[in-house]
């Protein structure tokens, strides 16, 4: 089976280097302190944000700034074969590079021994999950309210069929070669986020990192208007 | 000063996110920016305001954070042999000393007085660097609130519920003949007929809906004379939609 077809296209039709579609919805929990739902793609992943707040867990406070705490969870539906609830190996893993990758743009110093957990929810997954969920994150995370220097963006790019691709999808991610997502900062040009999976050489990897990164920089324009979007309605209507 | 300046952002009311570029070393970084190389940049999600020379972001969201002397409305949370943990609707507790209370309370006495559960209107005393917080009820005004009902709001928005020198308030108590204690930790008390109550904290509820909107206070008139029909007692106060969010 070709995942790239004769015509330079791939199975879903998109070209090399283009993003499956994004939608950013910001604020759509009222319980929480900030929220934001990503479609992307299939993807749907739903953030949310409480916080900053008390640490319980006292021993784990800390007196120099706040804790991120994320969690990210895979619905039991998100999949074809059913997800077995609770936390596993791999979102505990996705759950600390997450935390870690928003910790860096989060002001944790404003907020000594405090607190700030972040749910991430995968609701249907197809592929880049971690990225949908940090790209998400981050989004919430402005929404509620907590001071941080820039927002992250995240995608993922790799290798299939011999090829540097950007934004693998499900197909590409399993029979591909390499999958390297990337976690960005475009105010600083800080990479927060960077795994790799497979093999690629130094020069695919070069090359597939700055395709990575020229889509983070897309993705922030989304979240930018997102946000923007979501106070804008208020401002201009007839709130009802 | 700085007029012609002030006018195009507080007309305009530019919405800015975190990462955001806000102005450069003429401006000096007020709250909600931080300064990086010669450059301000926003930290948080809000509104664009510059006064006297600071550029300041305006939050549209987020937690209390207690500064000294705000007046406050809190809940006794638990209670100590020789003090009170308050909840001020902030990240962190505060403690409230028997000391720091207008009645003379005997060790381990001090559930005679306040018990978990009761509210009470206090003020932030201090506040040190890792968020450990004090408050006090030993001023004139302070004391536990015994009737009435409590509502909450965003706390940036408190300064839309106060309006200019108190215009917003005063609109809400003048109709709806209610007192209103509108908390800089953004809790409400509010006291009177149950018709008046449950209007005072409709007109709340848009005020932190809308918060973001030119013209509100005359919203809320026009909400409350549709309620009641009539003209307020006072005479009212000029420019009311010209607020400040501090």
């Amino acid at each position: 089976m070709s995942l790239i077809g004769e015509d330079g296209k791939r199975e879903d039709g998109r070209a090399l280097d283009e993003l499956r579609p994004i939608k950013i919805e910001v604020g759509v929990l009222h319980n929480a302190d900030g929220s934001a739902y990503v479609e992307w793609g299939k993807n749907k992943v739903l953030a949310a944000v409480y916080g900053p707040k008390e640490m319980y867990n006292k021993y784990l406070q800390d007196p120099t700034g706040a804790v991120v705490q994320v969690n990210y969870n895979m619905a039991a539906f998100s999949v074809d074969d059913r997800v077995r609830p609770g936390p596993s190996r791999r979102s505990i893993e996705i759950s600390k590079i997450i935390g870690e990758a928003l910790e860096r743009v989060i002001m944790r110093e404003d907020f000594p021994r405090a607190s700030i957990d972040v749910f991430i929810e995968v609701l249907e997954a197809s592929a880049g999950t971690r990225c949908a969920g940090l790209t998400a994150a981050s989004v919430a995370v402005a929404d509620a309210g907590i001071p941080m220097r820039d927002l992250v963006a995240s995608c993922a790019a790799g290798k299939a069929d011999g090829h540097i691709i950007l934004d693998l999808g499900k197909g590409e991610d399993n029979l591909g070669q390499a999958d390297l997502p990337v976690g960005y900062v475009p105010g600083t040009g800080e990479i927060t986020l960077l795994q790799m999976d497979g093999h690629m050489t130094r020069e695919e990897f070069d090359s597939a990192l700055k395709l990575a990164i020229g889509a983070c920089e897309e993705i922030h324009d989304i979240q930018k208007r997102a946000l923007k979007h979501r106070y804008a309605i208020h401002k201009g209507g007839e709130g009802q | 000063m700085l007029k012609e300046e002030e006018a195009p952002a507080a007309e305009q009311r530019i919405l800015v996110i975190p990462g955001e570029e806000l102005g450069d070393n003429s401006y000096k970084p007020g709250t909600g920016t931080y300064l990086k190389g010669d450059r301000i940049f926003a930290s948080l999600l809000g509104v664009k305001n510059v006064r006297s020379g600071y550029i300041n972001v305006l939050p549209l969201s987020g937690r209390y954070m207690p500064r000294p002397g705000d007046s406050v409305i809190g809940i006794i949370k638990d209670v100590g042999p020789s003090s009170w943990i308050v909840n001020v609707n902030s990240p962190y507790p505060a403690l409230m000393h028997v000391n720091d209370v207008p009645w003379k309370v005997e060790f381990g006495k001090t559930s005679q007085y306040l018990r978990a559960g009761d509210t009470i209107l206090a003020k932030i005393g201090q506040v040190d660097e890792t968020m450990r917080i004090q408050v006090t009820l030993k001023e004139p005004g302070l004391r536990r609130l015994d009737r009435g009902h409590i509502t909450r709001i965003t706390p940036s928005k408190v300064p839309r519920v106060i309006g200019k020198s108190g215009s917003m308030v005063s609109l809400i108590k003048e109709y709806t003949g209610c007192k209103v204690f509108v908390g800089q930790n953004g809790i409400i008390w509010m006291d009177g007929d149950s018709e008046g109550i449950a209007y005072a904290s409709k007109c709340i509820d848009m005020i932190d809906r809308d918060a973001q909107m030119m013209g509100l206070t005359d919203r809320v008139r026009q909400f409350l004379i549709d309620k009641y029909g009539s003209e307020p007692r006072r005479r009212e106060p000029e420019e009311l939609d010209e607020e400040e969010w501090e």
